[in-house]
Formats: C-alpha cells, sequence, structure tokens
C-alpha cells in the first residue's frame, strides 16, 4: 500500500517536472547578452567600492583591533608572571624572616636559661657556703660548751659536795681531793654512758 | 511567467534607461543586490571595528573572527608572501559570500548565478594573478608549465596539458560558481513548483525536499565563496611561489 503511494508520487511529480519544462521558453537567461555590460560596469563598481573601503578604512581598523587585543593580551600576563615572581621572592623573604626569628627566640631561650641557671648556681652556691659556715659555728660552740660545761660541771659538783660535806660533818674538806673524786665519778659516768 | 524555473535568473531595469554611448548600463535588478550585499558588508564590517573593546560584542567578534578566518586561509594555501594582497582576497570572499546568501532570500536575485559576473571575477583574477607571477619571477614564470622530474618523452605532452589546465583556469572557477548557484536555485524553484501543483495531499514530499535544499544551499553558499577564494589563494601560491 505504502509502496504504490510512492511509486504514484514519484510519476505524478515526473509528470509535473514535465510539464514545469514544457512550459519553458527562451533558455537561460544568463545567456542573454543585453544586460552583461550593465553588470560588469555595475560589478566593477560596487566591488571596487567594497575593496576600496574595505582596504582602506575598515580592515586596518580590525587588524588593529587585533593586535592591540593580542599586545594587551601578552603585557598582562608579563605583569602576572612578574606579580607572580615578586610574590614568589616576598613569600621567600617572609620565610626566611621567620625562620632568622624562630632561631634567634631560640638563642634568647637558650641565653635566658643559662643565665637563670647560673644564677641559680651562684646562689646555692653562696646559701650552700653561708650555712657550711653558720653550722661549722655553731657545731664550735656545742663542741666548745660541751668542754666547758664538763669542767663547769665538775667545778660545781666539787663545790657542791664540798659545801654538802661542810653541812653534813661540819668539817672542812680539802678541796683537791674532793675534786679528785669527783673526776673519778664523772669519769666513770662518761664511761658508763659510753657504754 | 513565474512558474518557470528559470524566471528567476532574468535580469530587468529598474528605473529609467541609462546609456553612455551605446552601451546600456542602466541600473538592473543585478545592479540591486550588488549594491544591498556590498552595503551589507561594509555596514557589518564597519559596526564591528568601531568598536574598540577588549572583550568583542557580537558583531566585533563576527568581524574579526572572518578577519582571521581568511588570514588563516590565505597564510595556509598562499604562505606569508601573500599578506598583501589579504584585503582583496577578504573582500572577494565577502562580497561571494554575501551574494551568494541574498540569493538564498526568497524573491532575492542572485548575482554570483550568473556566468557573466562570476567570469568577469576569474578573469580579474587569472589576470591578475598571471601579472603577479611575471613581475615576481620575470620569464621564470614559464617554468610553472614544465613540472620538474618529468621524462623528457613525456615533456611535451605534459606542457600542452599544462598550459591549457592554465588557460582553463577562468573559466573552471567561474563556471564552477555560477553552475552551483544556478542549479541550486532552480532545483529549489522546480520543487517548489512540485508543491503548488501536488497541492495539500501530495505537496507534502516536495515541500520536505524544499526544507531540505534550502539548508544544503545555504551550505553550498558559504562553501561556494569559500572554494572561490581559496582557489584565488593557490593560483596566488602559484605565482608568488614557484614550486613546480
Amino acid at each position: 500500500m505504502l509502496k504504490k503511494i510512492v511509486i504514484l508520487l514519484f510519476v505524478t511529480c515526473f509528470a509535473c517536472f514535465n510539464t514545469v519544462f514544457a512550459a519553458e521558453s527562451g533558455g537561460m537567461p544568463q545567456l542573454n547578452p543585453e544586460f552583461w555590460i550593465s553588470q560588469i560596469f555595475w560589478l566593477i563598481i560596487t566591488f571596487g567600492i567594497l575593496f576600496i573601503v574595505l582596504t582602506k578604512v575598515i580592515l586596518p581598523k580590525i587588524s588593529d583591533n587585533l593586535e592591540t587585543r593580542k599586545s594587551q593580551i601578552l603585557e598582562n600576563i608579563e605583569t602576572a608572571d612578574k606579580q607572580k615572581e615578586e610574590s614568589q621572592k616576598k613569600i621567600d623573604e617572609y620565610e626566611k624572616i621567620i625562620l632568622d626569628s624562630k632561631l634567634k627566640a631560640k638563642s634568647y631561650f637558650n641565653e635566658a636559661r643559662e643565665k637563670i641557671l647560673d644564677d641559680i648556681n651562684k646562689k646555692r652556691a653562696a646559701l650552700e657556703k653561708d650555712l657550711d659556715e653558720e653550722i661549722s659555728e655553731v657545731e664550735k660552740e656545742l663542741s666548745d660548751l660541751k668542754q666547758k660545761s664538763g669542767e663547769k660541771i665538775n667545778k660545781i659538783a666539787a663545790e657542791t659536795s664540798a659545801e654538802l660535806i661542810k653541812e653534813l660533818i661540819g668539817e672542812e674538806v680539802n678541796s683537791s681531793s674532793i675534786a679528785a673524786i669527783v673526776e673519778d665519778q664523772s669519769k666513770i659516768n662518761r664511761e658508763r654512758k659510753d657504754v | 511567467m513565474a512558474s518557470n524555473p528559470m524566471y528567476q535568473f532574468n535580469v530587468y531595469r529598474i528605473g529609467p534607461e541609462i546609456k553612455i554611448g551605446s552601451v546600456d548600463i542602466s541600473f538592473t535588478n543585478a545592479s540591486l543586490f550588488m549594491v544591498i550585499s556590498s552595503l551589507a558588508i561594509l555596514i557589518i564590517f564597519n559596526l564591528g571595528a568601531k568598536k574598540k573593546t577588549l572583550i568583542p560584542d557580537k558583531l566585533q567578534l563576527l568581524s574579526e573572527l572572518s578577519y582571521s578566518f581568511v588570514a588563516k586561509m590565505i597564510s595556509d594555501t598562499a604562505g606569508s608572501k601573500a599578506k598583501p594582497y589579504f584585503s582583496f582576497i577578504f573582500s572577494l570572499f565577502m562580497f561571494v559570500l554575501f551574494c551568494n546568501m541574498f540569493g538564498m532570500v526568497p524573491y532575492a536575485f542572485t548575482v554570483t548565478s550568473h556566468i557573466i559576473v562570476t567570469f568577469v571575477l576569474a578573469a580579474f583574477i587569472f589576470i591578475g594573478v598571471t601579472i603577479i607571477g611575471f613581475i615576481k619571477h620575470g620569464l621564470g614564470y614559464l617554468k610553472l608549465f614544465v613540472p620538474s622530474g618529468v621524462p623528457m618523452v613525456l615533456l611535451p605532452l605534459i606542457v600542452v596539458i599544462e598550459i591549457i589546465s592554465y588557460l582553463s583556469r577562468p573559466i573552471s572557477l567561474s563556471v564552477r560558481l555560477f553552475a552551483n548557484m544556478m542549479a541550486g536555485h532552480t532545483m529549489m524553484k522546480v520543487f517548489g513548483g512540485f508543491v503548488i501543483s501536488l497541492g495539500i495531499v501530495g505537496g507534502w514530499l516536495p515541500l520536505s525536499f524544499s526544507v531540505a535544499l534550502t539548508g544544503l544551499e545555504i551550505l553550498v553558499a558559504f562553501l561556494q565563496a569559500y572554494v572561490f577564494a581559496i582557489l584565488t589563494c593557490i593560483y596566488l601560491n602559484d605565482a608568488l611561489n614557484l614550486h613546480h
């Protein structure tokens, strides 16, 4: 069915084509020389004017435009590169500064620590010295006191015992013998204590 | 008769008859469309070139792209020596392109569908290229007809063939453009006539053909302008850089 319609269409097309060309008369107007000169004349005028105006006015403008754009783009790229370099330089500087300051801070810290440690050591040494002196003084005093106290006790014991004996017996005893006895006794006591 | 597919190519006088001596140079519909095409080119490109913004608007972009397109075409086919002829080839390309494209407007006249117009253009190019060749190379330009590396026996034959092919350049260049434009417009007219004669029942098939042909013809209009310009470049290349 579809095939038949298509075939029918083509047949009618062909028929129409024939009738259309049958109606043609006189052939191609292009080969009629009546207006050839006129066409050549107007072609030369229009194309000539077009060519001259394009060459003298319009094309230089367009080419200028393109050139300026190109150079501007190149310039911009150049400036961008330069700025990039500069910023890179600045970044380097900045990093250097940071590194330097870090090192400086470290050295300051170390210095301060050493100073403080020195101070502490000095003060401690002085303090220890003072302490040692005081201790030795006190020890000396103590040992003096010990020695003196033994003698004094002996003396007092001798005196008291002389007094006691005097009171008890009513007679004076030779003080040197009493002292000898006290000496003996204290010796014994000391030995006992030592034991 | 309007249904004649060749009727659209008729040239008729517009306005009074102008005569210089016995030569008729009246303003015709063909002249009208030449003027329209040239004016359109001048207006569009002037507007495109006027604004000098860094970021182009549409018209500026159009004109700049056309400029770079033609410049690239010339430098690709004819090298850097062809730069002085850029403006001529640009004008030629634009003129042929606009004439072809204006011909696609319904009821418009196609300037390039007339052999006399294309032949004058081609003959001008042919003569110009030949003169350029002789100026650049003197009589050495005749070496163009003697290709190197051809056996002596074949040389006379080859030279004759080369001369004939060289002399047929303007004819082939003009006939190519003219025949393409005429054939396309005739076909469209014929299919358009079928739509009317077959009516609402059978007219759809030629109508769809017509639509497809319109697209094809716009392509052909551009392509033929491009071919015309690039062949000019190739001829120019022969004249500027003698490679044979």
